[in-house]
C-alpha cells in the first residue's frame, strides 16, 4: 500500500495544537504517523526542509508533482486587513496564507482542520474580531469559512473539524489513522464536521466530580472539590469531548485541574457573553443546562438533590482538600 | 522571491518560511562579499490579543492569554496571573508559589529540551555536512524526523509533561494558575508522583543529554573544567559532548554576536519573595545593574502598527492596526520594537545564567560574548540547574495546607506581571476599570530579540547577530543564518501575539 502524504502549515494560531500532538504517547508521535503509513511531507516543528525547500515542496503539489492525501491546517484564516490577508503572509512568500491555503485544500483527498481556530475562528476570532479571523468551512455555527459550504476534499468529505483548544494528541491521530486506513463516512462526523469518535462523548463523563453533581453540592471558589456547574461557569454537560474518560498528559483533565470546562470544542466558545468562570444565571437556575435535560426536570431534581445533600459532600464542596471521607461500612459482627 | 547574482556582487534574498521555529518567521538579507551586511526580521503574524482583552472581565484574561502561544502558554498564564495578583493586592500561599515554579519549570525546561533536539540540532544533520568527520554520527542521531534521538526524546518530553496533568489539568492552555496561587490542590499521592517523574526525568537527562550526575554538571565553574569534562569521554559519549565537539568545529563561539546587553526580570521566588534567577541588566565591562523598568519603551517606528511616533512604556502604550498601517512607509513587521533606556537588549537562557552568577555563563560571556555556542549551552546547562531545583519543590509542597489565597473580586487597578518563560522576559501591564480589562500590553522574549529597527534606526538583537553571518555562494537558506536565528530559539506566535 502506497504511503499517505501529509502536509501540515500553521496559520493564525498560537501553535499550541502542534505541541499537544508532540505529547502523543504510547507509540510517540513520529512511530504514530509511521505504523499508520503516512508520510509526513512537511511540518512547521518537525521537519528539516526550510525556506526555498518548502516553496518548492508547495508548488510541487500545486503542480501535481507529489500527491497530497492529508492537508492538516492549524489556526484562523485571516482575511483582514480588508480582505487582503496581509495579517499573515506565508514568510518568504509575500503571499497570503488564505491563498496558499485555498490553492492547496483544491488538491487535498481529505482536509483537516485542526483545532478551534482552524474549524470555526476560535480564539483569534474574539472580540471585534479585527483580523477578519474564519475557520476553513465554518465562521463560528455558520457554515461558510474561507472554503466556503460546497467545499469538498479529493475524497468527497467536507473540511474535517478536529475542533479543541488545544486538541487532544490522540483526537488528531486517530482522525488521521481512521482517514488512512478505513473507508471514512459523512457520518462519522457530526454537524459540526467533528470526529464522532471522540465528540460523541461529554466532559461530565468520567467527570471525578460526579458524585458533588448528582447533590448539587458546588465549588464557590477556584480548588473546591465540589461541582462547578452551579457557580464557576463549567459546560462540562454541554461539552462534546471525552476529555474525562481519554484524559491528557497522563491524568489530567480541565475540571481534574480544578477548573471549569470551557467547552472548547465548540464554535463561539471564545465569546460565552459572560464571564468564563462564572455561570450565568436567571432566578437562581443557570442558564444553561445539561444535554438532553427538560429544564423543569433538572430543577427539580437540583432542589430535591440539594434537600438531599449528605454533610461530607456539602462541607467537601466547598473545601480544597476532603474534610470527610466516605464513612466505613462494617459487617455487624457481634 | 529572490534576486541573485552569479557573481559575489551585492545580493538581497528573502529566507523563509523558516521552520524549527514556533510560529511564523521571513528575514530579508542584504549579502556582500560572502557575508550577511544588513539584516529585517519580519514577524508575518498578527492576532491582537492586546485589543481582544479590553473590555473583558478580569479573570477571563486567564483564558485568553495562555492561547496567544502553544509552547509559552503556561509562562503567558503566570504573567497574567501576577499582573492581576499585582493589580488586585491578592497575596499567594507558599503552596501556591511551589505549584507556580514547579510548573512554570516543567514548560520551560521541555522546551528547552524540545528546542535543542527538534528545532537546533537537526541543522547538523543536513546534507550540507556530508563531508565533516562527525557526520556519519550526527546525521541517524539528529537528522529531522528519523533520527534515533527523537525517538527517545519524545517519550521522555510526554513522561515529564505528566506533571502538567497532575498540576494543571493539561499543557498547553490550562486554566489552573490563579492570581492567589493554583485551582489544583496537591494529594499526597500526586506529590509522591510528582517526585517519581521528576527523578526519571533526571535519570533521562544524565543518560542521554549529559552523560554525566547533573550534579557533576552544575559543579563546572570555568570552560577549563568544562573543555577537561569535555575531553574524559569519547565525543560520541553523550548528547551534549557531541553538540560541544562539533560546535567546536564549526567555530560557534565565533557566530551570532549581538549586542552583548542582557536583560531578565527574574524568576522561582520563595515563600518569602526571593529569586531563585536574578533581575538585572547586564552589559560588557559594566556587569549587572538593576533593570530600570519605567526605562522600557515600545517604539513602533519600523512597525505595521498605528499610532503616533515616538515610543510609549507598556503601561500606557497601544495597538492598533489597520489596511493603513499595513502599508506604513519603512515597517516591514507586525512586531514593535522593545528597548530598555534605548539598548538593545538580548533575553533568555544565557542572559539569566549570567545576570544569576552563574560562573561558567559568567565566564563564557566574558570570552565570547553571546554567540550561538554560549546560548545554546547556557540553554542546556539550565536544564541541570534546575531539576534539582524542582526536585526540592516538590518535597516541600505540603498537601495539607492550602494552594489557592480565596479572592476577593478584582475591581479596579494597575499592574504589572513579570516572569523569565523559557526564552526570556515577558511582561504583561494591566489596568482593570469596574471589574473589566480597560489596558493590556505584553512583551515577550522573541519581542525583545526579534525586534526590528527603532525611530534611531537602530536594528534589534537579531539583526545586529545576523551582520556579518558567513554566505557560501549560492546559498539560498544560508546554513549560519539558521543556526543564529534558532541559536535564539524564536516565538514568533508570542512575539506579535
Amino acid at each position: 500500500m502506497s504511503r499517505a502524504n501529509l502536509l501540515w502549515l500553521q496559520s493564525g494560531g498560537c501553535g499550541g495544537c502542534s505541541m499537544s500532538l508532540l505529547n502523543a504517547e504510547h507509540p510517540d508521535l513520529l512511530s504514530t504517523l509511521d505504523n499508520a503509513g503516512i508520510n509526513l511531507l512537511w511540518h512547521p516543528s518537525l521537519s528539516e526542509q526550510t525556506g526555498s525547500e518548502v516553496q518548492a515542496l508547495l508548488q510541487a503539489i500545486l503542480a501535481d508533482e507529489i500527491p497530497l492525501d492529508l492537508l492538516c491546517i492549524e489556526g484562523s484564516l485571516l482575511r483582514g486587513p480588508a480582505g487582503t490577508g496581509r495579517f499573515h503572509l506565508l514568510g518568504g512568500t509575500g503571499i497570503a496564507m488564505i491563498h496558499w491555503v485555498e490553492q492547496l485544500a483544491a488538491k487535498a483527498r481529505f482536509t483537516l482542520a485542526i483545532g478551534s481556530c482552524a474549524a470555526f475562528g476560535g480564539i483569534s476570532s474574539a472580540a471585534d474580531n479585527i483580523t477578519d479571523a474564519t475557520g476553513l468551512q465554518f465562521e463560528g455555527e455558520l457554515r461558510g469559512g474561507l472554503l466556503g459550504s460546497d467545499y469538498r476534499g479529493g475524497a468527497g468529505l467536507p473540511v474535517i473539524n478536529v475542533a479543541g483548544c488545544p486538541t487532544h494528541p490522540d483526537w488528531v491521530t486517530e482522525t488521521l489513522m481512521s482517514l488512512v486506513l478505513d473507508q471514512p463516512q459523512r457520518a462519522d462526523f457530526d454537524d459540526f464536521h467533528r470526529p464522532r469518535l471522540y465528540a460523541d462523548q461529554l466532559v461530565h463523563h468520567g467527570c471525578t466530580r460526579n458524585e458533588y453533581y448528582e447533590y448539587k453540592a458546588s465549588a464557590e471558589q477556584p480548588g473546591d472539590l465540589g461541582c462547578m456547574m452551579e457557580h464557576m461557569g463549567c459546560l462540562g454537560t454541554q461539552a462534546h469531548a471525552d476529555c474525562n474518560t481519554r484524559l491528557w498528559n497522563g491524568s489530567g483533565s480541565c475540571t481534574r485541574g480544578g477548573y471549569a470546562c470551557i467547552n472548547c470544542t465548540a464554535p463561539e466558545f471564545e465569546e460565552p457573553r459572560h464571564s468564563f468562570v462564572e455561570t450565568p444565571k436567571i432566578a437562581g437556575i443557570p442558564v444553561g443546562l445539561p444535554t438532553d435535560m427538560p429544564k423543569a426536570w433538572f430543577v427539580a431534581l437540583a432542589s430535591l438533590s440539594k434537600a438531599a445533600t449528605p454533610v461530607r459532600l456539602r462541607e467537601n464542596a466547598r473545601s480544597e482538600h476532603l474534610i470527610y471521607p466516605p464513612t466505613l461500612h462494617k459487617k455487624n459482627h457481634k | 522571491m529572490s534576486e541573485q547574482n552569479s557573481s559575489g556582487a551585492p545580493r538581497r534574498i528573502q529566507v523563509g518560511p523558516f521552520n524549527r521555529v514556533e510560529g511564523d518567521l521571513d528575514i530579508s538579507l542584504d549579502i556582500d562579499q560572502g557575508q550577511v551586511r544588513s539584516a529585517r526580521v519580519n514577524s508575518t503574524l498578527y492576532r491582537g490579543f492586546e485589543q481582544i482583552l479590553v473590555g473583558k472581565p478580569a479573570m477571563d484574561a486567564l483564558v485568553y492569554t495562555p492561547r496567544i502561544c502553544g509552547i509559552c502558554s503556561l509562562a503567558q498564564s503566570v504573567a497574567c496571573a501576577r499582573a492581576l495578583a499585582s493589580a488586585g493586592g491578592v497575596a499567594i500561599t507558599p503552596n501556591g508559589v511551589l505549584s507556580q515554579n514547579l510548573l512554570l519549570a516543567n514548560e520551560s525546561l521541555t522546551d528547552l529540551l524540545t528546542h535543542f533536539y527538534l528545532f537546533f540540532m537537526p541543522d547538523l544533520a543536513r546534507p550540507q555536512y556530508q563531508d565533516k568527520a562527525w557526520f556519519a554520527h550526527v546525521q541517524p542521531r539528529f537528522q529531522a524526523i528519523r533520527g534515533d534521538a527523537s525517538r527517545e526524546v519524545l517519550p521522555a518530553r510526554a513522561g515529564f509533561l505528566h506533571l502538567m496533568g497532575l498540576m494543571a489539568g493539561h499543557w498547553p492552555h490550562s486554566l489552573a494558575l490563579q492570581p492567589g496561587g493554583s485551582s489544583k490542590a496537591v494529594t499526597r499521592q500526586e506529590r509522591l508522583r510528582l517526585i517519581s517523574i521528576l527523578a526519571e526525568f533526571r535519570r533521562f537527562l544524565e543518560r542521554t543529554l549529559f552523560g554525566d550526575d547533573l550534579d557533576v554538571i552544575n559543579s563546572l565553574e570555568t570552560p577549563q573544567q568544562l573543555q577537561q569534562w569535555q575531553q574524559q569521554q569519547d565525543w560520541q559519549q553523550s548528547d551534549l559532548r557531541t553538540f560541544l565537539s562539533v560546535a567546536d568545529d564549526l567555530g560557534f563561539a565565533r557566530l551570532g554576536r549581538a549586542t552583548d546587553q542582557l536583560l531578565s526580570v527574574g524568576n522561582h521566588p520563595d515563600a518569602d519573595g526571593n529569586l531563585l534567577v536574578q533581575a538585572g541588566h547586564w552589559m560588557p565591562g559594566v556587569g549587572t545593574t538593576p533593570v530600570d523598568l519605567a526605562g522600557i519603551r515600545e517604539d513602533i517606528s519600523h512597525s505595521w502598527i498605528d499610532g503616533p511616533t515616538g515610543s510609549l512604556h507598556p503601561q500606557q502604550g497601544i495597538t492598533e492596526v489597520s489596511l493603513h498601517s499595513s502599508e506604513k512607509e519603512h515597517a516591514y513587521s507586525w512586531c514593535k520594537a522593545p528597548r530598555l533606556n534605548g539598548h538593545v537588549v538580548e533575553t533568555g537562557a544565557l542572559a539569566r545564567a549570567v545576570i544569576s552568577g552563574r560562573p561558567l555563563a559568567t565566564a563564557l560571556m566574558q570570552e565570547q560574548g553571546a554567540t550561538v555556542y554560549s546560548r545554546m549551552l547556557v540553554r542546556v546547562l539550565e536544564l541541570a540547574w534546575i531539576i534539582p531545583q524542582m526536585q526540592q519543590w516538590a518535597l516541600q509542597l505540603d498537601p495539607q495546607e492550602s494552594f489557592c489565597q480565596r479572592k476577593e473580586r478584582l475591581t479596579d487597578g494597575e499592574g504589572v506581571g513579570l516572569i523569565e518563560a523559557a526564552r526570556g522576559s515577558l511582561g504583561h501591564w494591566i489596568r482593570l476599570h469596574k471589574g473589566r480589562i480597560s489596558h493590556y500590553q505584553i512583551i515577550a522574549p522573541t519581542t525583545w530579540n526579534f525586534s526590528p529597527r527603532d525611530e534611531q534606526g537602530q536594528p534589534g538583537a537579531l539583526e545586529q547577530a545576523l551582520q556579518g553571518a558567513p554566505v557560501q555562494e549560492g546559498e539560498q537558506d544560508p546554513i549560519a543564518v539558521q543556526h543564529i536565528v534558532r541559536s535564539f530559539d524564536p516565538c514568533m506566535v508570542c512575539t506579535v501575539h
